[in-house]
């Protein structure tokens, strides 16, 4: 797997895929897009409009994949806080995710879908077994790279990636290792990351 | 000198020591702060400075560094509602962010 984006003329950003790295993408997006999920719905049998309505919850998801993309607001990992601007802190981060988490929530599962119908559309329109080339304009280009990053954040946080493992370790994982193929999605997600900011850098 | 060190026990106001501190002090800034993560790119995180605060190349690369090197970096200050969108916005784009009033 060797896939890099490279810079449209006028634009966004193309990536070649074949069939294979297709349906690793699509697949990983999709989980994602499950992972996140709809957040709380609206009881069964419920007017859907009251979802657009109901507050967002107010505790930290307990997945810690989920609680990397959806952390506390007002609570900070290197603070050290004393018992009352504890409950300070986790009264306002409780506040500010009620009023924030679903919408964003939302908009991280979009991102991901799109990952996914982009890749669909591509399989549709490419011949089996040769390569297909995705062409991202600029606007979809940012959806992408949201969706490449949550998706890093969410594999990066099952693999208990550390700021040592930057090529290190899990890059020498044996490959009977149960979590070498994750690895290795990782790491060439983080290429098409890398290579995809660049098509977007300002100036 | 003598009139404030004559009355000690009635300076001490248990009820209320705490009230006055929880009341934030409004001429006080709350500033935005992104903290460091294993994961993300140093690269999307100086396109993400950039991109949403405006920051030039310089800027954005710095505050980059500062993430990574120092663990945390103020990238923007305001209001507590400017800094709650900072904060959506950087939960947005994936960076760990926390917004807290400088004390």
């Amino acid at each position: 797997m060797s896939g890099r984006f490279e810079p449209l003329p006028g634009g966004g950003a193309s990536l070649a895929l074949d069939e294979v790295e297709i349906s690793i993408l699509r697949s990983l997006a999709m989980q994602l897009a499950e992972l996140i999920g709809p957040g709380d719905q609206p009881a069964e049998g419920g007017d859907p409009l009251d979802a657009l309505f109901a507050d967002g919850p107010s505790k930290p998801p307990a997945d810690p994949a989920l609680a990397r993309l959806f952390p506390d607001a007002y609570r900070a990992p290197d603070q050290e806080l004393g018992p009352r601007e504890e409950k300070e802190a986790r009264e306002a981060s409780a506040e500010f995710r009620r009023f924030t988490e679903n919408d964003l929530r939302a908009r991280k599962r979009d991102d991901a879908l799109t990952v996914v119908r982009d890749l669909d559309s591509l399989a549709a329109g490419a011949p089996a077994g040769a390569p297909g080339v995705l062409e991202l304009a600029p606007q979809k280009a940012r959806h992408w790279l949201t969706a490449l990053n949550d998706l890093r954040l969410a594999i990066g946080t099952r693999l208990e990636v550390t700021d040592e493992d930057d090529g290190g370790d899990l890059l020498r994982l044996p490959d009977s290792d149960p979590r070498k193929p994750m690895v290795m999605a990782y790491f060439w997600l983080g290429g098409l990351q890398e290579t995809l900011v660049e098509t977007l850098m300002p100036e | 000198m003598g009139r404030v060190s004559v009355t000690p026990v009635e300076i001490e106001r248990p009820e209320t020591r705490e009230a006055p501190m929880s009341v934030p002090e409004p001429d006080v800034p709350w500033v935005t702060v992104v903290h460091n993560d294993p994961v993300n790119l140093m690269s999307y995180v100086t396109y993400v400075f950039q991109s949403y605060f405006g920051y030039s190349k310089d800027k954005a690369h710095r505050l980059m560094l500062d993430v990574h090197h120092k663990g945390r970096a103020i990238v923007s200050s305001g209001s507590r509602e400017e800094m709650e969108r900072d904060v959506q916005a950087m939960h947005g784009y994936g960076l760990w962010a926390t917004l807290q009033q400088e004390r």
